[in-house]
């Protein structure tokens, strides 16, 4: 069997550097058997999360080869392995330990946005009707398996670190499947605008070219949310009573 | 080493983020007491997100003959009537309304075209009755409980392992867990605790399960003094991927065989239909052309042998392989292409219906289902028994404590049927919540005792002691081989004798483990300590499955084929001896109320 090299990141707390490890590949592996074996052989503490090896929890998240990506989900035969594999964690969030990061500012923004809340039944039967091409929209968002791999590569808190005023690609996926939902009655716009930030975004579609789960995300969920926000903004009506409030921003 | 403690109180603490703890925890704190979750990984990343095929309730939206005593009757020939009979009423009543509630939280299933939630076939149930969103109906299910439960005030404490549990005075008082990421204790003081912990898959070397299902709820009960059940019970999927080596094990949804797929051996002969059990014939077609009439939906058709239960379709699957029919890696053809010569848009129509399942085979093994048959094989898949617990509350035999979900028993009794999963989270898990939330009202808080819980921290930490000792990953591994080769889907009486002696081996190597590193983050301690749980449910199986002489379920015997009349009246159980060693024992199975034993009687 040939010998693959993985350069991992290791360390705590923001400090640590590149090791190399050399390990046999086989016929199908994925970078995280990878990592699994030389956890197994060769550093009993290699510090990874993982649970369904399939694609379908997001716990696997990390850069490989400076990509952001699935470990259960990178083939190795996919990766040019004449060069080592570099493997590090999510740069964009605070680092626990080698490759696992501190996730825990995507769990309270979601608890910031306000939660479903449908309308009354209204079928006979005390449930509702809803057709499938009412709901397609929203189960395209719903697939969303909370990787936070988009939150890792958009330039709004990658770089700016703007996490108390955005809330990523993720949450904006989640309000439009809130928003867009057939049975919602809240309307979410204001705080969209204003705590959630969604002006901050400039589309540059950075976070749909890595979600594993294929969402369009900036497409179906932002640009038609922030068509939403736009026209309430500028509701005349709207308008109007924020100019009584004070509350119209500039332009 | 320091093993200081943070101290938690809660009224209710419930172990395990997955269905059936989240729905626990959303019902507790809905009666107004203090609740605690706790679960190993990120919050919504339970076993519970793999689920695919879908949730089984008796809506009796596509067919409109299905009803509670339908399921109830499906799920008790599934469970080889050693079921909990007032479990499988309870699940079959209340699921339907369960779903509906996750539909009023959010849930956005798969449509009628009257816009109802929609219902596929799944193996063992007579009508289509499985609600689903395409092949990912666990993630909505988790991800629709998550949302709804942040906002019910309950305290999650996430990536936080419990090991042990703590009583006083005959009922609970705490259980004691670390954190992964600072390796810190933290001592959970409360009233009630429920289990919900999942399964124990890992002890097997090829699974569908993660990391997560070492057993610890079953095990940690256990040594509590709770009672476990049915432990011999162990459903070995028919499909899990064979090929290539690392993903063998992961699981192929049956959602493939609902949607019409079948399988074939090397000489393309559709198998299934060789051997069909008798007290299947009269629900079961005998011919391609009505299996294929009842996928779409044809009333008087009955349903494709591929559909049968899951233990039976793995024993005629591990058949093909050993008589040399098989297919290049060890397993047989699983074939949904074939239906484009049944309907138009074919391939379409598969990649909707099935997503998960068309993306995991393209990126994975590099097959395009659309066109190509899938090879398939067995594959470790869940645990029937679990925690013995009272019907209607979910309490163990040590008061206090409930369990709920997988790391329960009773519901399935020998075989779980596809779906019967999903929907057990749903109503058990909301009366564990109840139940325990009533416990705690009823009574004070007590404290584990101080010596108690010294020794748990200092067992725990044991392990950095040795940083010499062996590698903890080749024990776990050499346990995994030693269950698949010796307790697996096909069992003798000489193989399990050694898996006997193999354990106690394990054992004391497990006794020697060491480990480098610091506390923080690190899973080759966390491995050392799953060590324990592994072992006790694995003696806890081959216990049981040597007792159990004949072939029912999810238990087979090569030395006992056939299904025996003097295995039929009671479960095994085991429990902690007061010297701590394992005890197995008998329980009767109640005789069943009159108007339910007519159900049976009736849908015969
Ligand atoms: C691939 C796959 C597909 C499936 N498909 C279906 C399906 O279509 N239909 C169906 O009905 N069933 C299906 N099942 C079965 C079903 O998904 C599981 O049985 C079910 O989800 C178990 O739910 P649970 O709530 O009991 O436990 P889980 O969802 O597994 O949750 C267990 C929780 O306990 C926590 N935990 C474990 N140990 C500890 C500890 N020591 N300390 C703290 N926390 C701990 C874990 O972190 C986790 O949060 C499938 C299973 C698999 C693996
Ligand atoms: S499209 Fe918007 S949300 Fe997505 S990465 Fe770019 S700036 Fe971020
Ligand atoms: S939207 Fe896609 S990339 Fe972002 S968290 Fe969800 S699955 Fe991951
Ligand atoms: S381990 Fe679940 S997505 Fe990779």
């Amino acid at each position: 069997m040939a010998n693959a090299t993985f350069q991992i990141w290791r360390g705590e707390q923001g400090t640590g550097s590149f090791i190399e490890y050399a390990t046999p590949v086989s016929e199908g592996m994925v970078v995280l058997d990878a990592i699994h074996d030389i956890q197994a052989a060769q550093a009993n503490d290699l510090a990874v999360r993982w649970n369904c090896k399939a694609g379908k929890c997001g716990s696997c998240s990390a850069e490989i080869n400076g990509q952001p990506r699935l470990m259960c989900m990178t083939r190795l035969n996919e990766l040019d392995l004449a060069k080592p594999v570099t493997v590090e964690p999510m740069r964009s969030f605070p680092h626990h330990r080698d490759l696992v990061t501190d996730v825990s500012w995507n769990f309270r923004v979601k608890k910031k946005i306000r939660k479903f809340t449908p309308r009354r039944p209204d079928a006979p039967d005390g449930t509702w009707r809803m057709q499938q091409e009412d709901v397609d929209r929203v189960q395209e968002f719903r697939k969303c398996i909370e990787c936070f791999l988009c939150q890792d590569v958009c330039h709004v808190l990658r770089d700016h670190h703007l996490h108390e005023e955005f809330i990523g690609p993720r949450y904006l996926v989640h309000a439009a499947a809130l928003e867009m939902h057939p049975l919602d009655t809240l309307d979410r716009r204001e705080e969209l605008r204003k705590a959630h930030g969604i002006g901050y975004c400039n589309i540059t579609k950075c976070c749909t070219m890595v979600c594993p789960e294929h969402i369009t995300i900036t497409d179906n969920a932002i640009i038609p949310l922030k068509e939403r926000v736009m026209d309430h903004a500028f509701d005349p009506i709207v308008k109007l009573v924020g100019l009584i409030k004070g509350t119209t921003p500039g332009p | 080493m320091t093993t200081e403690l943070e101290t938690r109180d809660h009224d209710v603490l419930v172990i395990g983020a997955g269905g059936a703890g989240l729905r626990a925890a959303i019902e507790a704190a809905a009666a107004g007491v203090s609740v605690g979750l706790v679960c190993k990984s990120l919050l919504g990343k339970a076993h519970t997100v793999m689920a695919e095929g879908g949730v089984a309730a008796a809506l009796a939206n596509v067919d409109d003959r299905d009803s509670w005593k339908v399921h109830f009757t499906d799920t008790l020939r599934g469970g080889q009537y050693l079921n909990n009979w007032r479990m499988a009423e309870l699940h079959a009543k209340e699921a339907p309304d369960r779903v509906r509630e996750l539909e009023a939280w959010g849930a956005l299933f798969d449509r009628t075209p009257d816009g109802r939630i929609l219902q596929r076939n799944f193996g063992g149930h007579r009508y289509p009755r499985l609600a689903h969103v395409g092949d990912r109906t666990g993630l909505e299910m988790i991800r629709t409980l998550q949302d709804h439960g942040i906002h019910q005030g309950i305290d999650v404490h996430m990536e936080v392992t419990v090991v042990s549990l703590f009583t006083r005075e005959g009922r609970i008082a705490g259980a004691l867990a670390y954190d992964r990421e600072r390796g810190r204790f933290r001592l959970f003081r409360a009233k009630a605790i429920v289990i919900a912990t999942g399964g124990v898959g890992r002890a097997f070397k090829i699974t569908s399960n993660s990391w997560e299902y070492s057993g610890d709820g079953q095990s940690v009960a256990f040594h509590a003094g709770a009672v476990l059940q049915d432990m011999e019970f162990v459903q070995f999927h028919p499909t899990g991927m064979v090929w290539p080596p690392s993903v063998r094990g992961i699981l192929v949804t049956e959602g493939v065989r609902g949607e019409g797929g079948v399988l074939k051996n090397s000489e393309g002969r559709r198998f299934m239909f060789d051997d069909i059990p008798d007290n299947y014939k009269a629900q079961t077609a005998d011919n391609p052309e009505e299996g294929w009439r009842y996928v779409l939906g044809d009333k008087n058709a009955r349903r494709p042998p591929e559909l049968l239960t899951r233990d039976h379709v793995a024993r005629c699957i591990m058949r093909e392989v050993r008589d040399g029919r098989g297919s290049p890696h060890g397993g047989v053809y699983l074939d949904i292409a074939w239906i484009k010569e049944k309907m138009p848009k074919a391939a379409e129509h598969i990649r909707k219906k099935l997503p998960s399942m068309y993306h995991q085979f393209k990126q994975l093994a590099d097959i395009d289902i659309t066109t190509t048959p899938m090879e398939v094989g067995p594959t470790t898949h869940y645990m029937m028994g679990g925690i013995r617990v009272d019907g209607d509350t979910q309490m163990s035999s040590l008061p206090g404590l409930f369990a709920a979900g997988e790391a329960a028993a009773g519901l399935h009794g020998a075989n779980r049927l596809g779906g019967n999963s999903l929907s057990d989270l749903l109503v058990f898990g909301r009366r564990a919540g109840e139940f325990a939330a009533q416990f705690a009202r009823a009574h004070s808080a007590s404290t584990p005792d101080a010596g108690e819980v010294k020794e748990a921290t200092q067992e725990a930490l044991a392990p950095f002691a040795r940083p010499t000792g062996e590698n903890p990953y080749a024990v776990q591994h050499d346990l995994q081989s030693l269950m698949q080769d010796l307790v697996g889907i096909v069992r003798r009486q000489e193989e399990m004798v050694r898996a006997v002696e193999g354990l106690q081996k394990l054992k004391a190597r497990a006794a020697n483990v060491g480990v480098t590193g610091n506390r923080e983050y690190n899973p080759g301690w966390h491995t050392a300590l799953d060590l324990k749980h592994l072992l006790t449910v694995s003696e806890a199986i081959v216990a049981s499955a040597l007792a159990r002489r004949e072939s029912r379920g999810g238990h087979f015997r090569d030395d006992f084929p056939d299904k025996s009349a003097a295995f039929s009246s009671f479960n095994f159980v085991v429990k902690r001896a007061p010297d701590g060693a394992m005890e197995l024992g008998k329980e009767p199975i109640p005789p069943m109320r009159d108007e339910l034993a007519k159900i049976v009687e009736e849908m015969k």
